[in-house]
């Protein structure tokens, strides 16, 4: 039998990373499960491992990129002590305290679990999109778009993240057309400023993608204008596609209670489960706000939530050096 | 950057790829490429561990976007395999070191 953790993290964005900075403070040596590199977001340091510049992230005034940002939670989290395992968690059984938690063959056993598996940003789910991914079909703004320097681009999307990505794109491409299915984009103010001032940006509204063309490299996509039906051919060597995020939650299906779209129910106003010491933070538990800052601030409550559980059930292996309750 | 590592540029990429006795795995990367920057330690790894089975190259694109364009280089990080100075296998983003061993296994 192994030994029995008292805190694993499954998770390594904001909220996964300041959980653990807090839990190690706390001299319980959490173990991390940051997960496992990919070139989409579910990968170690999430969603922000593939945003160019973060500028709402208080205490950085001249903002920050999204990988430097991941790294320096990484590394205050270390600085505490807390042990980080590149693997993805492959099943859990949540039918303790304690819990099991599987890597590989590997059983580890934990007290108390923090589930912050994040989102995963979604594609369109086309055929040939697949196809043709890494052939002009991306998944990562940042790395691809100095292919297509003074070529047409498409953005698929409507929202922050589908603007970002259109404007940080605008740096190479000709000419970035969003196509966004709604009248109206969901983007903030000041997004949708930035982009209406951006003499390289064009709109297609009330148009989908229906599907994506070229032999062996991106040459079109097919757009359908939903209101109109009209149906044309727009020629871009590269697809950027921004239309939102499902939870990472696949894995704790039977065991956690989830809504019907899949993120993870908490007991209001705190990150308790459905299950006695499992507790989430971040965005695989909110669809509402889905910042990195929220986030954090979720992490923090899952770390105090789960000290606090620890120390009324006296059987941590560690002496719990509780977070203050008056910072 | 490891002893076991090969920087190519559009000057030599021929003369190393075609000279080569053993096969050699190509990775195309950038400085402002974050996954280029997460599995380059995974490929300093493979270099030492496979020594004179196949030899690892860095061929940054910034520097080389000849040679990126002449393979329909349109995302990175790309990998490709070159065995006798043709392109063998070709890994498109990042991926963690058992899924590359594993795609390589023929070649090591």
């Amino acid at each position: 039998m192994p030994d029995t953790r008292d805190v694993v993290i499954i998770g390594s964005g904001p909220a996964g990373l300041t959980a653990a900075i807090y839990t190690a403070r706390a001299n319980l040596h959490p173990l991390v499960i940051e997960g496992e590199l990919t070139s989409n977001t579910d990968q170690p340091g999430g969603q922000l491992m593939l945003t160019t510049d973060v500028e709402n992230y208080p205490g950085f005034p001249d903002g920050i990129t999204g990988p430097e940002l991941m790294k320096s939670f990484r590394d205050q989290a270390e600085r505490f002590g807390a042990e980080i395992r590149t693997a993805k968690a492959g099943k859990v059984e949540f039918s303790g305290p304690p819990h099991r938690i599987w890597i590989g063959d590997e059983e580890i056993e934990a007290r108390a679990v923090i589930v912050a598996t994040g989102a995963r940003a979604l594609m369109l789910g086309l055929p040939n999109e697949q196809r043709l991914l890494g052939y002009g079909v991306s998944t990562c703004a940042t790395c691809d778009g100095f292919f297509h320097r003074g070529k047409p681009i498409v953005v698929v999307g409507g929202g922050d993240s589908a603007l970002e990505e259109a404007t940080f794109l605008t740096r190479f491409a000709e000419k970035v057309t969003v196509v966004h299915r709604r009248d109206q984009l969901r983007a903030s103010k000041i997004m949708q400023d930035r982009a209406m001032a951006n003499p390289k940006l064009e709109f297609e509204f009330d148009t989908v993608v229906e599907d994506v063309l070229g032999d062996d490299v991106l040459e079109a996509v097919k757009l359908r204008n939903v209101k109109t039906g009209d149906v044309k051919t727009l020629p871009v060597s590269g697809m950027f596609v921004a239309i939102g995020h499902v939870p990472n939650t696949d894995l704790f299906k039977g065991w956690l209670e989830m809504e019907d779209t899949g993120y993870l129910v908490t007991q209001h106003g705190s990150t308790f489960t459905n299950v006695e010491g499992v507790f989430a933070a971040g965005d695989v538990q909110d669809h509402v706000y889905r910042q990195a800052i929220t986030a954090a601030g979720s992490g923090c409550m899952a770390a105090i939530d789960a000290e606090r559980w620890l120390e009324s059930t006296g059987d941590s292996s560690h002496t719990i050096d509780p977070t203050p309750r008056d910072w | 950057m490891a002893a076991n590592i090969t920087t190519l540029t559009d000057t030599n990429f021929n003369e190393e790829i075609k000279g080569s006795a053993e096969p050699v795995l190509v990775d195309f990367w950038a400085e402002w490429c974050g996954p280029c920057k997460m599995i380059a330690p995974m490929l300093e790894e493979l270099a030492d561990d496979h020594a004179g089975k196949i030899r690892v190259a860095k061929l940054n694109i910034d520097d080389a976007p000849a040679t990126a364009s002449a393979f329909h280089v349109m995302s990175i990080p790309t990998l490709i395999l070159f065995k006798d100075g043709e392109p063998e296998r070709r890994i498109v983003g990042a991926r963690p070191k058992a899924a590359l061993l594993e795609e390589l296994s023929e070649f090591l």
